[in-house]
């Protein structure tokens, strides 16, 4: 079987049926994205698949094949961060961590959907229910939703957004 | 002693071992090989130890930071109190979390192991503290928990900081000849008048041999260059780049994936298995029995999650009560009255006054608090490794030393030969200071010897294994008269959650536990007629150390039958609250709390203010929550959090574990219970525990006073006034009084 995952083939000799969280992880090494429940509660497996958000844990190897998979290791590094990644740095996020990948991957989706359907900048109930489906123990909600803004500001409105403080 | 000289003589706990395999230098030890090296057997031959938290070789120079992450940002608080002090930027350093170790014992724990309010400075409670704080040393307890890891840092990190600095300028002052007072330490060199850099790692060797400064001043406050500003998580970028590696993560050559099937009861091993389909099933490789279950080993996680779903196990019945309404029957009984338990607090004669109180001055209540489980979100995982002559464990642990010692039992290896590698978690909360996947794990490696395994907890099993927050009962009676709160007495019931966690560990708890009545008895309410007691209830669940423990419980308990006090004396719940208050401090942040909040303007139809004030951990809080009643049920709009835990080390840690703290007294209290039926846990998943999700998440506003001499950590106090302030909130606005958690099974939430 072959998957895509950020950009690069891989070929793996997996059931059919395994989830494609546990492929990620177990044969391929691809860590970012974290088992938190394994049954769609928790939003820490979060990936794209063909652009879209899922939660790694429910889609099998074979839903996987031929279609596009973007893990948080793909989505920006170095010196080449996504917009999201940048406004939960600037931001302050996150405390352990563990949901963090899910939640930048949530929102990464969330926001290139409203940029390519013209949807505009989002307001705060848009935001809760799109994310929703991840889950924080530590707490980091707050901060969440003013790097979603942040980010929703550089991505959907580039030219307007005026450079941030954080608010410290 | 000065404390420059107390950490020098420290090093007799390290150097008795540091000698085996070196030199001491003065009070600097230089520690070879791999035995007790903070660095464990990954140092440099050549690396300089010049205290347990400042290792520098050739290449780099590494601070310890033992006291465990778990998200609370300790590594970034402990390696910036080093930092400030030795004159290194941020980036400048490599972090390693040492080994387990006499050496980082949690000297501040003391505080909270004697029956006393943080705030009770006497002389008794401070010598029982002083006796507890030497027998804690000496014990070796190396702990990361209790919201003590800022205290126990404090001073010690600053001085170790500085001790290392001056040794760096004296070398610096032998090695050029230069006066001592002409050289200025700055970004991790030495600097020269003519302006040359002789970085830390050219002086390491020189360095080591130098004589221990007499005394070192640690730096005041205002010239704080890192410290009381904002600094940045170390592991900030790491998080949002999917590079922060937990102990899931870990990867090693050979490494096979394994679970755990564990008792659901908690009450031994496995009856009678049958494995047989599951050894069949692809990728499964070894079943093997461990102590309180089966340990499956395969190529895969996912393979071997399935493999432990194809057993099929006869467990033996609960050793504890098997039925949640069995649960609640023996705090009734155990509550026939008010009277009776161990007394924590008897001002004036609560009984003689509610018993003489005309029946219009009365108030009476109950309430209920539930189990409710940790469950952070990396399950609990643990990579270990048996060879010949030594067992290596990966975890993320809240024990180390204690973990080492039950490893070295269980596994019959001498302590030496436990080689335990601290790790970044995923959350606790409380969780990690138990040993359900140690064991498992240590069992599992010692049948499979030189095999690298990875073990992980399904969520499902984590959730069963899970220790609770104890359940709880209070009665209350009360007194109010002409528009005052007169007298109260309330009597709380539950098991033992010191007993019960230290039963664990096999060790004997024969005290009165302070934490059935804490955040009851130690509250600064100046009531003439005030009388706390406390029953153990025995039997029940196992339960476990949860965020601010016993706090949780009894801060709803006191917070809400103050409210229901208040408002039946007609009097307003600020107001009557500070008049009752005596202590400044406290009365400070409630002022603030009320300032912030503009508390008592007016409302909207459907809205309310709460209000509920603690003082666990030494920290006063104050919280004002705001809801609306709207057609979803109620929303909560707003939190102001006013509190005072002294000096602030980083102002946005502190402020995301307060905001943190909030949020986990409000998702616990709203959605929360664990309940048993036929001895096993009913909740399986967050579907039904959910915690909160970002939708119910309400805006915090803080403001943070230091009025406070001592610094304090700020983990735990924030989570006991939320569930109150809330249910005060509601009342406010609906008139509806909620006296158990969680509150979503009488009222509905947004």
């Amino acid at each position: 079987m072959k998957l895509t995952v950020n950009g690069t083939e891989h070929e793996v000799d997996v059931e059919a049926e395994m989830p494609l969280l546990w492929v990620l992880r177990d044969e391929l090494g691809i860590l970012g994205p974290k088992y938190g429940c394994g049954v769609a509660q928790c939003g820490a497996c979060t990936v794209h698949l063909a652009g879209e958000a899922v939660r790694a844990c429910q889609v099998t190897a074979a839903d996987a094949e031929g279609l596009a998979i973007l893990t948080i290791e793909g989505l920006g590094q170095g010196d080449a961060l996504h917009a999201v990644q940048k406004a939960w740095l600037l931001h302050q996020v996150s405390q352990c961590g563990y949901c963090q990948a899910g939640q930048i991957m949530q929102t990464a989706a969330f926001l290139e959907g409203r940029k390519a359907s013209n949807a505009g900048l989002p307001t705060d109930p848009e935001i809760d229910e799109a994310l929703s489906g991840n889950l924080c123990r530590c707490g980091t909600y707050p901060r969440i939703r003013a790097a979603v803004h942040t980010a929703a500001r550089a991505v959907l409105a580039p030219l307007s957004a005026p450079a941030e403080e954080p608010r410290e | 002693m000065t404390l420059a000289q107390a950490l020098s003589r420290r090093k007799f706990l390290i150097g008795s071992v540091a000698v085996l395999g070196g030199v001491a230098f003065g009070s600097y030890s230089l520690l070879r090989g791999p035995k007790e090296h903070p660095l464990g057997s990954d140092a440099p031959d050549d690396a300089m130890v010049f205290n347990p938290w400042v290792v520098i070789d050739a290449r780099t120079v590494t601070l310890i930071a033992p006291h465990a992450d778990f998200g609370q940002g300790v590594t970034t608080m402990q390696t910036a109190l080093i930092a400030e002090e030795l004159d290194l930027e941020p980036g400048q350093f490599e972090i390693s979390f040492g080994g387990p170790s006499a050496a980082y014992a949690n000297t501040a724990l003391a505080d909270l192991a004697i029956p006393f309010a943080t705030s009770d400075r006497s002389a008794l409670a401070d010598g029982l503290r002083a006796a507890t704080d030497a027998s804690v040393a000496f014990l070796g307890v190396q702990i990361t928990g209790g919201s003590t890891s800022a205290p126990d840092s404090f001073e010690k990190l600053r001085m170790a900081g500085a001790m290392a600095r001056e040794a760096l300028l004296s070398a610096a002052a032998q090695k050029t000849g230069l006066p001592r007072e002409s050289l200025r330490s700055h970004a991790g060199a030495v600097h020269l008048p003519d302006g040359t850099g002789l970085p830390y790692t050219t002086l390491a060797t020189l360095a080591a041999g130098q004589p221990p400064a007499a005394s070192i001043a640690l730096r005041p406050a205002e010239s704080w260059r890192l410290l009381g500003k904002p600094l940045r998580n170390v592991h900030d970028t790491a998080i949002v780049t999917g590079a922060l590696r937990y102990c899931i993560d870990l990867e090693a050559e050979g490494l096979a994936h394994a679970t755990l099937l564990l008792n659901p009861r908690k009450s031994g091993p496995a009856l009678s298995y049958d494995a047989a389909r599951a050894l069949s099933m692809r990728g499964a490789e070894r079943i093997v029995e461990i102590a309180d279950g089966l340990a499956i080993v395969a190529d895969n996680t996912w393979r071997a999650f399935q493999a432990a779903d194809a057993i099929d196990v006869d467990w033996p019945p609960s050793a504890h009560l098997a039925e949640q309404a069995d649960h609640w029957a023996a705090l009734e009984a155990a509550l026939p009255q008010t009277g009776g338990g161990t007394v924590w607090r008897d001002d004036g004669d609560a009984a003689q006054s509610f018993a003489e109180a005309p029946q219009a001055d009365r108030i009476e209540a109950s309430y209920r608090v539930p189990y409710v489980a940790h469950q952070p979100l990396e399950p609990l995982s643990v990579m270990i490794k048996a060879s010949a002559d030594r067992l290596d464990i990966w975890a993320a642990h809240q024990l180390p030393g204690i973990l080492r010692r039950r490893v070295a039992w269980r596994s019959g290896l001498s302590m030496a030969q436990i080689q335990f590698h601290q790790q970044i978690a995923g959350g606790s909360f409380g969780h990690r200071f138990e040993f359900t996947a140690i064991d498992g794990a240590v069992d599992l490696a010692m049948q499979m010897p030189g095999r690298p395994l990875k073990v992980t907890l399904r969520r499902e099993v984590d959730f069963a294994q899970d220790h609770p927050r104890p359940i709880g009962m209070a009665r209350a009676q009360g007194v109010v008269r002409e528009g005052r709160v007169e007298a109260c007495q309330m009597v709380a019931a539950g098991p033992s959650l010191v007993g019960s966690t230290v039963s664990r560990l096999g060790l004997p708890y024969p005290l009165s536990d302070s934490q059935l009545a804490i955040g009851l008895f130690d509250q600064p309410y100046a009531l003439s007629d005030f009388r706390v007691a406390a029953h153990q209830v025995d039997g029940l669940a196992p339960v476990g150390f949860w965020r601010s423990i016993g706090g949780s419980g009894n801060t709803f308990f006191l917070e809400s039958f103050l409210d229901e006090m208040i408002h039946a004396a007609g009097a307003d719940p600020m107001a009557e609250r500070l008049r009752l208050l005596t202590d400044p401090l406290a009365r400070k942040v409630l002022e603030a709390a009320a300032e912030m909040a503009n508390w008592g303007r007016k409302m909207g139809p459907g809205q309310g203010q709460g209000v509920a004030f603690s003082l666990v951990y030494g920290v006063p809080v104050a919280e004002v929550v705001e809801v609306t009643e709207t057609d979803q049920g109620i929303r909560i709009d707003h939190v102001h959090v006013a509190c005072d835990a002294g000096p602030v080390l980083d102002p946005v840690n502190f402020t995301k574990q307060v905001e943190g703290g909030v949020l986990w007294g409000l998702g616990h209290a709203i959605n929360c219970k664990i309940t048993y039926a036929q001895g096993q846990a009913e909740q399986a998943n967050y579907y039904d525990h959910p915690g909160l999700r970002l939708g119910q998440s309400p805006r915090i506003d803080l403001r943070i006073l230091q009025n406070a001499p001592v610094l304090r950590g700020i983990g735990e106090p924030p989570v006991p006034p939320a569930a109150p302030a809330l249910a005060n909130a509601i009342f406010a606005a609906t008139g509806q009084r909620l006296r158990e958690m969680p509150f979503a099974d009488h009222i509905d939430f947004a």
